[in-house]
C-alpha cells in the first residue's frame, strides 16, 4: 500500500523514522491499517471524507469523543460507520451501550456500497483532490495515501475505507464471531468492571516488535447517559477515562465514546474533553430554517452538522488544522454519508456569487448556529 | 522577523534571552512556571520548550524530573528529538528523570489516606531525586520539575483538590530551599464554570510567571495557530519600570522542530 502510493504523489517522501522505529514495512499490510507520519498508524472512521479531514483516519492508541447532541441521535451514524468498517476488516470489537439490547443495534449497521456509484465516489475523490492538492503546496506529504483511498481502490473489499449504504444491513455473517464482543453498560456493577473488560480486551491487541497483528475498536455509546447509573460518580467516570486512555496507548486499539456533554457538569464536560486525542461534535439542523437554507447551498441534503474541535497529536507537537471547522453530515443519494464544508449559497445582490469556502471568513450574516 | 533561534519572543519574555547563549545558564530563573491553555489549544510545546532549554546538551549540569500524567515516554521522545533534545540519552546518564505516571491511580481515589500516602509517596521520590542531584559528586547546578498536566493528578486524587494543592506546596518549598524551578500545565476552562476559589486560582497566586495559550478570537488558522500570554510576577515586583504588571502578548506557530513566536501581523 505504502509503495503503491508513493508513486502517485510527487510531494510524498517515505519517511525514514516510519520503518526505522515502527517495524518492518511489510507489517503495514495488516486489514484497515494505514502508516502516517511520526509513526502513526491510522485506522478508518467507516467515513472516507473524515478520514481525510482529520489527516487519515483515527490513529491507533488515541482515544476518540463524540459530543452528542441531544436533540438528534446523529452520533449513531458515526458509531455504525466506525463499528462497520472494523467489522468489514474482521477487527475485533467491543461495544458498549446503555441501549437496551446492542446485539440489536449491532444489527443496523450499514454494508458498503456493493458497486461505488459515480456521482458519490466523484464528489468525494473532488474533495480529496483538493485537499490533496492544497496540502501538497504545504508539504503535508501525509495526506497522500488518503487521498488514493477512495479513488483507488474502489471496488476492492478489503479497502482501508469504504462508503456505506445506510439502508441496507450488513450481512449477518460478519456480526458472528469470537472477535465481537457487545455488553450494556448497565449490566457491570461498577466503573472498574467496564474498565477491566476494556483493558482485557485490549491486552489481547498488546504492540510489540514484530508489528502490528490486529487493530481493535472500542465504542463506548452514551457512557455518561443517566441511565447508565453513574450520574453522581463524576470523579470515578473521568478516572475510567483515563484509565482507559492509558490503556490504549500501549495497545492497537481505538476507542470511540460518545457522550451527551449536557448531563455533566459543566467543568467536568470540560476535562472530559481535554482528556479526548480526537474531539468531534454533531449537532442537528433545525426544521425549516429558512436562514439557513438561503445561506448555505445543498441544505435540501444535510441531515446535521459535524464540528472538529480538536485532532489527535501523537507523537508530535504540531497541531493538525482542519480545512474548515464545521461540516455538513449529508446523505448522497439518501443512502451514504459524507461530510462536506459549508458551501456558501450564491448571494443574489452580492458582487462575488461563487461558492466561497466558508471557512476563510467567518460572514457576520451566518446565524448564530453555525459559529467558526 | 528577528526571532532567531536560539533566542525568540518567549525566551525574551521570560527574561531567559541572554542565558540562552551560555549552555550552562540557560535554565529558567523563574521558580514556579504556570502553563494555562485550552480545549482547542494545548500549550504542551511550551513544555517541550523548557525540557529543551533545560537540557540542552549530553554535557549539561541540568536535572530535570518529568512527571508525565498525559503521555507516554515514547511519544516526548519523538517530539523532543524532533527539536534536537535526545531524552533516552538525558535519561541514561541520569539528567532526565522520568516518572511515567499515566496510569497512576491512588488506591480507590476516596479514602483520605489513601491519597495522603500517595502523595507522600510521589513528593518522596521527587524529593530523593533532588537531593541526590544535589549531592557534592553529581554536582548538578539547578534541578526543573515538570508537571504534564496538574488537573490529571486531581483525576488520579478522586477530585481531591486540598491533596494537589498540598502536594504543590512542598513542591514549592523544594524550589526555595534546593534551588529547582518547578513548572506546572493546567487547563484553564476547566476551572472557568467554577464559582469560588478553585486549583487554578491558587496556582496563579503561587507562580511567577503564568504562560496563557489560547486560540485566536477569530478561529482557526493554519498559520497563526494561537497566541501566548506571558504574565510575569517577579519582573513587576523588582522592576520599578514602566513594565510594571504588563501582559505580553504574541502570536506563535508550533513546527515540528521549533516554534515560531511573533507579534501580531509580523508574521515574516
Amino acid at each position: 500500500m505504502a509503495t503503491a502510493a508513493a508513486g502517485s504523489s510527487s510531494f510524498r517522501r517515505t519517511n525514514p523514522s516510519v520503518t526505522s522505529l515502527g517495524g518492518s514495512p511489510a507489517t503495514a499490510a495488516a486489514a484497515g491499517v494505514k502508516r502516517g507520519p511520526n509513526a502513526a498508524l491510522y485506522v478508518s472512521s467507516g467515513i472516507p471524507t473524515l478520514d481525510a479531514i482529520l489527516g487519515g483516519g483515527f490513529l491507533l492508541g488515541s482515544l476518540v469523543m463524540i459530543v452528542e447532541d441531544a436533540e438528534a441521535p446523529h452520533h449513531l451514524l458515526l458509531l455504525r460507520n466506525f463499528m462497520a468498517q472494523g467489522l468489514i476488516h474482521t477487527q475485533p470489537l467491543l461495544f458498549a451501550s446503555s441501549t437496551v439490547d446492542p446485539r440489536a443495534f449491532m444489527g443496523t449497521l450499514p454494508s458498503p456500497l456493493s458497486s461505488p456509484s459515480s456521482s458519490a465516489s466523484s464528489s468525494s475523490a473532488q474533495l480529496a483532490k483538493g485537499i490533496g492538492l492544497r496540502i501538497a503546496w504545504q508539504y503535508r506529504k501525509y495526506f497522500g495515501p488518503q487521498k488514493d483511498a477512495p479513488q483507488g481502490n474502489n471496488g476492492d473489499k478489503k479497502e482501508f475505507s469504504c462508503e456505506f449504504d445506510l439502508r441496507k444491513p450488513l450481512d449477518k455473517h460478519l456480526l458472528i464471531g469470537e472477535h465481537i464482543e457487545s455488553a450494556r453498560v448497565q449490566d457491570y456493577p461498577n466503573l472498574g468492571s467496564l474498565l477491566d473488560h476494556c483493558c482485557a480486551f485490549l491486552s489481547r491487541l498488546q504492540k510489540n516488535d514484530s508489528g502490528i497483528q490486529c487493530a481493535g475498536r472500542i465504542v463506548i455509546q452514551s457512557l455518561c447517559a443517566p441511565q447508565c447509573g453513574f450520574s453522581k460518580l463524576d470523579w470515578d467516570m473521568i478516572s475510567f477515562i483515563r484509565s482507559l486512555k492509558a490503556a490504549l496507548r500501549a495497545s492497537n486499539g481505538v476507542a470511540v465514546l460518545s457522550f451527551p456533554a449536557s448531563v455533566l457538569p459543566p467543568s467536568f464536560s470540560v476535562r472530559w474533553k481535554h482528556l479526548a486525542d480526537t474531539l468531534l461534535s454533531v449537532s442537528a439542523i433545525q426544521d425549516e430554517d429558512k436562514n439557513l437554507a438561503q445561506l448555505l447551498s445543498g441544505y435540501q441534503d444535510m441531515v446535521g452538522f459535524l464540528k472538529v474541535h480538536k485532532v489527535a497529536q501523537l507523537n508530535t507537537q504540531v497541531p493538525t488544522i482542519p480545512e474548515a471547522r464545521t461540516f455538513s453530515l449529508k446523505l448522497q443519494r439518501r443512502r451514504s454519508l459524507v461530510l462536506e464544508p459549508l458551501n456558501q449559497a450564491p448571494v443574489s445582490n452580492g458582487s462575488d456569487g461563487s461558492s466561497d469556502r466558508s471557512s476563510g471568513s467567518c460572514g457576520s450574516s451566518k446565524p448564530s448556529s453555525v459559529d467558526f | 522577523m528577528s526571532a532567531a533561534y536560539p533566542s525568540n519572543l518567549l525566551d525574551d519574555a521570560l527574561g531567559t534571552a541572554g542565558a540562552a547563549d551560555s549552555a550552562a545558564a540557560s535554565c529558567p530563573r523563574r521558580r514556579f512556571v504556570l502553563v494555562e491553555d485550552c480545549v482547542e489549544t494545548s500549550g504542551a510545546f511550551v513544555l517541550h520548550h523548557f525540557v529543551k532549554r533545560a537540557l540542552p546538551s549530553s554535557e549539561t549540569r541540568e536535572a530535570v524530573i518529568f512527571l508525565a500524567l498525559a503521555q507516554n515516554f515514547s511519544h516526548y521522545d519523538r517530539v523532543l528529538r524532533k527539536l534536537g533534545c535526545n531524552l533516552s540519552i538525558h535519561r541514561d546518564k541520569k539528567k532526565l528523570f522520568f516518572l511515567e505516571l499515566l496510569k497512576l491511580q491512588f488506591p480507590d481515589g476516596v479514602g483520605w489516606n489513601d491519597n495522603e500516602a500517595g502523595f507522600i509517596d510521589l513528593y518522596g521520590g521527587i524529593q530523593r531525586t533532588v537531593e541526590s542531584c544535589r549531592s557534592p559528586e553529581r554536582r548538578v547546578a539547578t534541578v526543573t520539575i515538570l508537571i504534564d498536566d496538574i488537573s490529571l493528578l486531581e483525576i488520579a486524587a478522586g477530585g481531591s483538590a486540598d491533596h494537589v494543592l498540598d502536594f504543590l506546596h512542598y513542591c514549592v518549598t523544594l524550589t526555595s530551599e534546593m534551588d529547582c524551578s518547578l513548572i506546572v500545565l493546567t487547563h484553564e476552562d476547566v476551572y472557568s464554570h467554577t464559582e469560588g476559589p478553585t486549583l487554578l486560582s491558587h496556582l496563579e497566586y503561587l507562580a511567577d510567571t503564568i504562560i496563557r495559550a489560547e486560540p485566536l478570537r477569530t478561529g482557526l488558522s493554519a498559520d497563526v495557530h494561537g497566541q501566548l500570554t506571558i504574565v510575569n510576577k517577579t519582573l513587576t515586583t523588582r522592576d520599578h519600570g514602566g513594565s510594571q504588571g504588563k501582559a505580553q502578548n504574541f502570536h506563535f506557530r508550533v513546527k515540528e522542530n521549533s516554534v515560531d513566536y511573533f507579534y501580531p501581523g509580523t508574521l515574516a
